[in-house]
């Protein structure tokens, strides 16, 4: 079963929610942002092109064209490699773990994987960002030397920050196969 | 709980037989390690797997069945399969099977009437792993506790872990390669079969001897250098302070490291040995890379002739600043009778240093050719030497530096005490804190008025002290370069860094896990692979220690320290020694 969902993030720019229900254990929610817009790309292209040929008029020296050529190379890869991120997934599988893994612009995957005997819980939580409050959904890690303290608090959906409308739809989700994994946990 | 598999992904095209594997109940996860093929017998494979437990210490017992279809469906087979549960018993009798098609799974675990959990086909998950990856990777953080034994059961290592464990330490039972004729035909992750070349093998019994021979030579040439006559005053002196000596006792010691005799027992002392080899390695190459540079089309000579002019320019320039500050430096009135006698003080002292220089320039070539010759020891050799022949070619920079710190040092450390002096108050000395006091009149009177004269000569001082110190940051800037190279060499795990780039597995940060697809009424299958770890922490976890000569000082305590001209590094015992 999959679906598409539209939502906004907290600027207001538009974010999609795809839900993959694999089975009764299994759920992964992928959140898309924007991609890399044309005018946005093609402003700082020409702001830096602009600076540059007003220093070249100054100084009378070429090296500065060049440098600003490689500037804009290097400073567009290392955003597209390092920066800006495409995809976020968040996979969720009863009785194995949660696995996050967000993909940059350049394809570049990176994961992380949280055993599920590590989780304690998924909450929604509030946080003070700039000057406003939002929301965000983090997975709370058991301490292995206290059994009720809590040892770390993982932000998942770091870069897309949506709202909170869709945070509250995967946190749904995420508790039904929490709570499924307690029942059975327990009962044997 | 759901019930999990982890199969290893080079069995799924192998032919119908029996599940070996280890079960974990507390996870309710059967890891399965082989598939043993018709036709067998059944004590055979008994005997097999108490030999293979004896060897690993793992549980390994017959999990289940193995069915692939290759044809239409078979009865017969799937009654014979279902009867062989009777004879190796286990709690519960998995029951994986593979249609023709290639996509379509199915795995049953038949249960006693043990627990309402009987899974049905929906409850199971199938996880496939490649079994060469798994058994290769070495998670970090290490999970089970070093000073636990082999021996022991891994019980405590949990989730994921217990299965790298499994695979881990049944590494017997993959050890047949392809081309071995046993008497129970197995399926499960093999060699090409195991090469052999005169050359390893020449090697591996050189090892030995060789390590033997060095390590004598190695503890001979410690003995020497522990030895009386270098322990006398000047010689450990000097030794404390130059960056060759810590150098070379450091690769000493890396040296003693790796020609030790015995082994490496953990992973992680076999990588730091590793580390230790390439590091030393590439310092050699790069050092005899240099060497043939030096040596070849007399670059030593260029180098010295260029040496000396650069010295004599150096002294030059530090005369016409001298001159400079003696005069109305940037508008500045000074007060010319101190600042005259510093002047010419400085001045003296510089040439004092360029006939020095002069006296030495015939045997500079000579000198350097020697010097070239460190490099085979290795770059950071070299480079250190470099750091220490700066640092002695920089020498009345040091001094005008000890010079002006000493003076600025003294008169802040005056006018600090007449301040108070001329608020009523004094330093207790007994208690450490500042008293109030009453002072007589004359006191008062001399107080004031040596204050004001300190007042009125500080900023002569202080200018002198800001130059020479801006100086010598410039020279210790350089030095400091030096040395983060040489630390650089040192401490740079290159081994581990190359393993990640070449076998990104090896070193694994954990797993991830990809959804291969689902069939409603069929187990979900997932694939699991490695996830490398990322290179920030490969360097973090194996960083070589360095040299570690260098103290640490904060930005802020640096400021502080220039602010009240106390010396700073690196020579800061040498002058304290000297004062």
């Amino acid at each position: 079963m999959e679906d598409e969902l539209s939502f906004s993030d907290i600027c207001g720019g538009r974010l999609a929610l795809q839900r993959r229900y694999y089975s009764p254990t299994c759920r992964e929610f992928c959140l898309s942002c924007p991609r890399l817009s044309l005018r946005s790309l093609t402003a700082v292209t020409c702001s830096v092109w602009l600076a540059a040929y007003g220093l070249f008029t100054l100084c009378e020296n070429s090296m500065i064209l060049s440098a600003a050529i490689f500037i804009i190379l290097l400073g567009l890869l290392g955003y597209l490699h390092f920066v800006k991120i495409d995809q976020e997934t968040l996979l969720i599988i009863d009785s194995l773990g949660i696995q996050m893994t967000s993909s940059y612009a350049s394809g570049k995957e990176s994961t992380t994987f949280i055993e599920m005997g590590k989780v304690k819980d998924i909450i929604i939580n509030e946080a003070i960002y700039m000057q406003k409050v939002i929301y965000y959904l983090c997975i709370l890690l058991k301490d292995p030397v206290e059994p009720h303290g809590i040892s770390q608090v993982v932000p998942v959906f770091q870069s897309a920050k949506p709202r909170l409308d869709c945070l509250i739809e995967v946190y749904r989700s995420c508790q039904e196969i929490l709570a499924h994994q307690k029942a059975t946990s327990t009962s044997p | 709980m759901v019930f999990k598999v982890f199969f290893p992904t080079c069995c799924t095209s192998a032919d119908s037989g029996l599940l070996v594997g280890r079960w974990v109940p507390e996870q309710s996860s059967a890891v399965v390690l082989a598939v043993v093929h018709f036709p067998f017998i059944p004590i055979q494979v008994k005997e097999l797997l108490t030999q293979v437990q004896q060897a690993s210490h793992v549980g390994v017992t017959v999990l289940g069945t193995w069915c692939h279809r290759r044809q239409g469906p078979e009865e017969g087979l799937g009654r014979f399969l279902e009867g062989l549960g009777t004879i190796f018993s286990h709690d519960p009798w998995l029951q994986l099977c593979r249609q023709r098609g290639g996509t379509s799974w199915s795995c049953k675990a038949v249960g006693q009437p043990m627990s309402p959990g009987v899974p049905s086909d929906d409850q199971v998950l199938l996880v496939f792993y490649d079994q060469r990856q798994v058994l290769l990777s070495q998670l970090h953080p290490p999970t089970v506790l070093p000073d636990r034994q082999a021996g022991d059961a891994p019980a405590s290592a949990g989730g994921l872990a217990a299965v790298f464990d499994t695979v881990a330490r049944s590494e017997v039972l993959f050890r047949s390669d392809r081309f071995d004729e046993g008497p129970v035909r197995l399926s499960h992750w093999q060699s090409e079969g195991v090469e052999a070349s005169i050359l390893v093998e020449l090697a591996k019994q050189a090892a030995g001897p060789t390590c033997m021979l060095v390590s004598w030579l190695l503890s001979l040439l410690s003995a020497v250098s522990t030895c009386r006559l270098f322990r006398l005053w000047p010689l450990s002196f000097i030794c404390s302070k130059l960056s060759t000596c810590e150098q070379v006792r450091h690769r000493l010691g890396h040296l003693s490291l790796l020609f030790s005799i015995q082994g490496a027992e953990t992973p992680a002392q076999l990588m730091r040995k590793a580390n230790v080899f390439v590091s030393v390695l590439l310092d050699v190459a790069l050092g005899l890379m240099l060497l043939a540079w030096l040596h070849g089309k007399d670059h030593i000579g260029q180098l010295a002739d260029t040496l000396v002019p650069v010295a004599d320019r150096v002294a030059e320039g530090l005369q016409h600043l001298l001159q400079w500050l003696m005069g109305a430096p940037a508008g500045l009135k000074m007060n010319r009778a101190l600042d005259q006698v510093l002047g010419r003080f400085f001045l003296y002292h510089i040439h004092l240093w360029i006939s020095y220089i002069h006296l030495m320039s015939p045997f500079i070539e000579r000198i350097l050719w020697h010097v070239g010759l460190s490099a085979c020891l290795g770059l950071t050799v070299a480079l250190s030497l470099l750091s220490d022949i700066i640092a002695l070619l920089t020498f009345h920079i040091y001094c005008f530096y000890v010079y002006g710190a000493r003076l600025y040092y003294l008169k802040i450390y005056g006018l600090s005490s007449l301040w108070r002096l001329f608020r009523g108050k004094k330093w207790n000395v007994l208690r450490q804190r500042v008293d109030s006091c009453s002072y007589d009149l004359d006191q008062l009177f001399i107080g004031t008025l040596l204050f004001t004269i300190l007042v009125f000569l500080l900023p002569t001082t202080a200018l002198y002290y800001l130059v020479f110190t801006l100086l010598r940051l410039l020279v210790v800037t350089v030095q400091g370069s030096l040395h983060l190279l040489v630390d650089l060499i040192n401490s740079l795990p290159l081994y581990s860094v190359g393993l990640r780039l070449c076998r990104p597995y090896r070193l694994a940060a954990g797993v991830k896990f990809r959804v291969l697809g689902h069939e409603a009424g069929k187990p979900l299958r997932l694939l699991m692979q490695i996830n490398p770890l990322p290179y920030s922490r490969v360097v973090h976890t194996y960083r070589l220690p360095s040299c570690g000569c260098h103290p640490k000082l904060s930005w802020s305590s640096l400021c502080r320290k220039l602010f009240f001209g106390e010396l700073i590094y690196p020579w800061r015992q040498k002058s304290c020694k000297q004062d």
